[in-house]
């Protein structure tokens, strides 16, 4: 989960990392004002969940407040990578010596985070790594050891920093670090960290995510930057539709019947598990067929949830018929998947053999499923139908091509 | 022969009077795998389906005349750090992970533990593994009748990160007459215990194995460190991998299935997996059905 910049620094400033002076702008007259308080020259920039800020001209220089005023008006339309700004973040502009990169992250090769550090910050981390791989140090550390600042010396170090640099750049980078465990980050960046003409750090950008599992965990801290329990915070932010959906799978804790994703076809899918569901998607496009959702069963969801998602589904303007597909399922019970997904075309006030296109879900407890399939005259499936041709069977009942 | 796990294994189930735990443990037993112990603290006594349950881990493999050989453990997210250590500092080697929503950190730490005692983990968020007809260890497969009807004994190694597809895979190369040495759910996420190239070294030196099929999704480089690891060592077993997800490739930062798919970054794709897959051999298929056909292919070019 991102967070924006302000979120970030507000975030770096609890743990005491040097930060320009800085306020949050929601209108022109705030823009003014913070540069007025902190004083001109000015750099305002666009806070929004994307990089490329500066190429889109999200980030602009004010030197009276005034003109700082005029670049909020000019910022704020601006749309970085389809993500739109949400305030315009107002700082004092510093004369600077020399830009730095230190960034934690996961490496799930490692399995550890690993530490990355640049003398050459400012741009592109991954392109400094491979035109200049001297000035780029990447330094693995462990979850069950003390962070200690050798640890972030010698990663500095090892680019050739030296001197009262490496000194002042040691207690930073080793905050940082305990910083990326102690919130259960993914990404915790720095870029630039800079060195002033007088010789003092300030960090300038700070890219910061979270890990969605630990949301729970750092509920009293989201709260206190201001960050809602239902903002996502993926590429997109989440559709009325996809909240319903979470709201049924959050109401029962027995299974999955949710994961719900909004695309714009005419086929309705009740489809799972994890892995079952992306091959499944897959298969539907490939036969031409345009899925209205994403969605995920799994973890022998109760009959109700299952009734509650297929409903839901059924609601959306523009769906004409559900396939409802499985890989071979394991714990999840077909017969009980077969009945929910049953109720709630009925409750929908549809024909279950009308609606369903095809119900292709073997494994567990299939002959149950299959009897009270058949009762109802749905078109099911067994395993010697692959997914893929479940899928198949599912689009040409869609009467296109 | 077979890898990780075969007749002799025994484990425990850690959390075995949990709703879940309790359907893993009768159908491990109704498969014939020996499970010879259950841990939930506060409940020493008791027994699920005849399997004595344990206030801790140090207890059951006291019970077990000192020596366990794995464990499941099925608790709690806020509880699996603890009760992997627990597993680990008792002496147990192959602990398997179903849980799901743990944060990377403490995966993290789990795994590094493991490695400082020469404990292997499996998972998390997995259904474990199984040598068809010897032991079934963790959810895989379902109810026993289930498992038997998908897995059947032979030489291809399954290696997937979804629980479900790991059963989907099995039962198509069963269908097609082709049984499994070992399947090994490895799991979803986005840091585990043990990927695809570090099973490769024992697929490798399992004589019973002949190739091998891999469930693979978009996150990660799991693959591209598989890809890697099958040229450096010039592997002897044909692999056949599907690719799920492609979709995902126009959708980036968007999470999709398991905490570990997501596309971030170009390397994240499908696109790129595939042909790094490719260049190192491995032949990708686009339909699950395609796999016992390719493994014949590459079989047959092999002799």
């Amino acid at each position: 989960m991102r967070f924006y910049e302000y979120e970030s620094k507000a975030l770096f400033a609890r743990h005491g990392l040097p930060l320009s002076a800085r306020g949050l702008a929601h209108s022109r007259d705030d823009a003014r004002r913070i540069a007025q308080e902190i004083g001109c020259p000015v750099v305002l920039k666009s806070q929004v969940l994307s990089g490329g800020r500066m190429k889109a001209g999200a980030v602009k220089f004010a030197s009276t407040p005034d003109e700082a005023a005029a670049h909020y008006d000019a910022i704020v339309p601006i749309v970085v990578n389809g993500q739109a700004c949400r305030a315009v973040l107002v700082e004092t502009k510093s004369p600077i010596a020399q830009e730095y990169y230190v960034g934690v992250t996961w490496d799930g090769r490692a399995k550890k985070p690993v530490l990355i550090f640049s003398d050459m910050g400012g741009i592109d981390i991954e392109e400094v790594a491979e035109k200049h791989p001297e000035h780029v140090s990447k330094t693995h550390f462990s979850t069950i050891l003390p962070i200690t600042p050798r640890i972030a010396k010698e990663a500095i170090g090892a680019t050739g920093v030296t001197g009262d640099a490496l000194n002042r750049l040691v207690p930073i980078v080793h905050e940082l670090m305990k910083m990326f465990l102690t919130y259960d980050l993914t990404l915790a960046e720095i870029n630039p960290l800079v060195r002033l003409e007088d010789g003092k750090f300030m960090v300038l950008d700070g890219h910061v995510d979270m890990e969605a599992e630990a949301r729970g965990k750092h509920k009293k801290l989201l709260e206190e930057l201001g960050i809602r329990p239902d903002e996502t915070r993926q590429a997109r932010e989440a559709t009325p539709f996809e909240l319903r959906g979470a709201e049924i799978n959050a109401k029962d804790h027995r299974g999955v019947a949710g994961n719900v994703v909004e695309f714009d076809g005419d086929l309705g899918l009740v489809i799972g598990a994890g892995g079952g569901s992306l091959t499944l998607f897959d298969a539907v496009r490939k036969h031409g067929g345009r899925p209205a959702n994403y969605c995920e069963i799994g973890g022998n969801p109760s009959v109700g949830k299952a009734k509650e998602l297929t409903k839901l589904i059924l609601s959306k303007p523009g769906v004409e018929k559900i396939a409802v597909m499985m890989n071979v399922v394991s714990n999840t019970r077909v017969d009980i998947v077969a009945r929910g997904v049953i109720k709630g075309c009925i409750e929908a006030g549809k024909d279950p053999k009308d609606v369903i296109a095809i119900f292709r879900i073997p494994g567990a407890w299939e002959q149950e499923g299959f009897k009270i399939l058949s009762k109802y005259g749905v078109d099911y499936c067994d395993r010697s139908v692959s997914m893929y041709e479940a899928a198949g069977k599912a689009v040409a009942k869609m009467g296109r091509k | 022969m077979s890898i990780l796990v075969d007749q002799n294994t025994t484990f425990i189930v850690q959390g075995i009077t949990g709703r879940e735990a309790v359907n893993l443990t009768r159908d491990c037993l109704d498969y014939g795998s020996k499970v010879v112990g259950g841990v939930t603290p506060g409940r020493a006594g008791r027994d699920v389906y005849g399997v004595p349950v344990f206030d801790s881990v140090r207890d059951a493999v006291k019970a077990n005349g000192g020596r366990v050989d794995g464990s499941v453990i099925s608790v709690p997210p806020g509880f699996t750090r603890d009760a992997a250590f627990e597993a680990i500092e008792n002496g147990i080697r192959l602990i398997v992970i179903v849980t799901e929503n743990i944060p990377r950190q403490e995966v993290a730490q789990m795994v590094e533990l493991a490695n400082l005692r020469g404990a292997r983990i499996i998972g998390p968020n997995c259904l474990g593994l199984i040598t068809p007809g010897e032991c079934k260890m963790g959810g895989i497969g379902g109810p026993a009748a289930n498992t038997k009807q998908a897995y059947t004994r032979g030489n291809i190694g399954i290696m997937s990160r979804s629980g479900g597809m790991t059963t989907e895979i099995a039962s198509t190369l069963t269908a097609a007459g082709f049984g499994q040495s070992t399947a090994v759910s490895i799991g979803g996420d986005a840091i585990i215990g043990t990927t695809y190239a570090e099973l490769m070294p024992l697929f490798e030196a399992d004589p019973e194995t002949k190739a091998i099929a891999i469930y693979s999704e978009p996150g990660g480089r799991m693959e591209a460190e598989l890809a890697e690891w099958v040229t450096t060592h010039r592997s002897r077993l044909p692999i056949v991998a599907f690719m799920a997800g492609r979709f995902m490739d126009e959708m980036k930062g968007m999470r999709f299935g398991h905490a570990g798919t997501i596309v971030e970054g170009k390397e994240d794709t499908t696109a790129a997996k595939i042909e790094r897959m490719e260049k190192a051999g491995i032949s990708v298929a686009e339909r699950i059905e395609e796999i016992p056909a390719l493994i014949q292919k590459r079989l047959g070019e092999k002799r």
